[in-house]
């Protein structure tokens, strides 16, 4: 992968639900190496686009290319590169974390013998032993958490997009799930989304601010922070949503 | 392949390793009983054969088959693991095939517990087993038929009471169309050609002619016809369900 070529370029992105415009012609691009932190108000349009990179929704104008992949013309080859955490992190409730993984791991075209050994490989990185033979119904929501980031990150993709991946984590665990995703974040194009402003300094090289499906800011951590008089991230985010989008006060 | 043969397996594993297939299993086992023994009077008959087991495939089938087909698509909607599911390297063919797939294996396995009744007929009398062998055949190609308009009903809503109702008045219309209750709606202002054509659409000519072991190419070819049609519109409706 070379690094002149973005991981994700994603250009004039529309999306429509009915009357409601989610997403109005966004455009940016994310490298190897950047871990990007998508920021916004509720409703802003931040899963819908990750939907779209991901392959989920199909978008109503724009194009979404990963490693050279056309989300549109090759959704197949687009989804072979991500490794995808959805919102609340959905998996099959009946099954237990092993077969469950099994069952990623198969579509993801893991052989027998290198499966075996890559679902222990990933069960220990995410520390799932204690509940690899537990159906995922009876997990709770940090486990079922991790369950989901075992299941994004088994092909161990260079491009990872992850809906609210510390959502519903107690503080130690959201420790854990940022030191999982710094120690990943040299060689790989990372997109999450959060409403942890804390997370942006703590993992993020860069952040996007988007509201009522416009980017509203685009750029480093430092340079979000420079947006408030008292060099506060929590300020600077208020300022830059507060002043377009009085609906969002 | 690979894909659908996970997707299958999966789905698979997921009926059994909750209530739903032995409920569904015992309840259809009981069922077939009763309509045969009772409702068909299996003894009182006197022949060694299984017309009054087969007879009662279509009805059974048009309350319990949509019921197995309404969690396939609505199920994964209501739990967001659609947009896990199509979020993999899969196809929505692949994902629709397979999950077909898995619910007719499924049906099957429910049909060939039905093999006591066969062993009893053969116990009792000499019955031509091919004629027999013919109307399990046919049931299933049935089975598959309402499998797959349940699928795609199944898509289009997250609620599987509403993919249960709408997916059984579906079928209902396929089996009953060949019965005047269904033409005589059409008999006043349709041409007789129309209603050539839907009356041939009834569930029970074309199976009632392969379960008396009368195999026609046409029949198998209806039913084929008729399961890849519906399987072609469920991932049309998963298609459309994406754009939002």
């Amino acid at each position: 992968m070379s690094d002149i070529k973005p991981a994700i370029a994603v250009a004039s992105l529309d999306k429509h639900y009915g009357p409601i415009h989610a997403v109005r012609k966004i455009s940016f691009t994310v490298n190897h190496g950047e871990v990007l932190g998508f920021l916004g108000p509720n409703g802003a349009g931040k899963s819908t686009t990750m939907k779209m990179i991901a392959g989920f929704l199909s978008p109503d104008g724009g194009t979404v290319t990963v490693n050279g992949h056309d989300v549109v013309e090759d959704p197949v080859g687009v989804k072979a590169s991500i490794g995808y955490l959805p919102e609340g992190a959905p998996a099959y409730g009946e099954m237990t974390v092993q077969r469950f993984l099994q069952f990623i791991a198969e579509i993801r075209g893991f052989k027998s013998q290198a499966r075996d050994v890559r679902i222990a490989e990933i069960i220990r990185t995410i520390n799932l032993e204690s509940v690899r033979d537990q159906t995922i119904e009876t997990l709770s929501k940090g486990y079922r958490r991790r369950v989901g980031l075992a299941q994004a990150l088994l092909h161990d993709p260079d491009v990872l997009i992850m809906d609210e991946p510390t959502d519903g984590l107690d503080p130690n665990q959201k420790h854990e799930v940022r030191t999982l995703i710094r120690n990943m974040a040299s060689d790989k194009a990372i997109i999450i989304s959060t409403h942890i402003l804390e997370e942006v300094d703590a993992v993020c090289t860069r952040a996007i601010i988007i509201a009522a499906g416009e980017i509203l800011f685009d750029g480093t951590p430092e340079e979000l922070r420079a947006r408030s008089d008292r060099r506060d991230i929590d300020d600077a985010f208020r300022r830059i949503t507060t002043n377009q989008t009085a609906g969002y006060a | 392949m690979r894909n659908i043969k996970a997707i299958m397996k999966r789905e698979l594993h997921g009926y059994f390793s909750t209530p739903v297939a032995y409920v569904f299993i015992v309840i259809f086992l009981f069922m077939t009983g009763i309509f045969t023994f009772y409702v068909g009077s299996f003894y009182e008959r006197n022949q060694a054969d299984l017309e009054p087991f087969f007879n009662f495939h279509p009805w059974l089938y048009l309350f319990l088959l949509p019921a197995i087909a309404m969690r396939l698509w609505s199920e994964e909607r209501k739990t967001g693991t659609i947009e896990l599911l199509m979020t993999l390297p899969v196809t929505v063919a692949d994902a629709v095939v397979g999950k077909f797939l898995a619910a007719w294996i499924f049906s099957a396995i429910a049909l060939a517990l039905t093999f006591p009744i066969w062993i009893t007929v053969n116990y009792l009398g000499e019955p031509d087993n091919a004629v027999i062998l013919s109307a399990y055949i046919g049931s299933l190609l049935m089975a598959g038929g309402f499998l797959a308009i349940g699928s795609c009903v199944s898509a289009l809503t997250r609620s599987q009471v509403i993919a249960f109702v709408i997916g059984a008045a579906i079928c209902f219309l396929f089996v009953l169309s060949g019965f005047p209750m269904v033409l005589n709606l059409f008999q006043a202002w349709a041409p007789q050609a129309l209603i050539d054509v839907i009356a041939s659409f009834s569930f029970l000519t074309h199976f009632s002619s392969i379960s008396k072991g009368v195999i026609d190419l046409r029949d198998l070819v209806y039913f084929v016809v008729l399961i890849l049609f519906w399987l072609y519109a469920t991932v049309v409706v998963i298609d459309i369900k994406k754009g939002g």
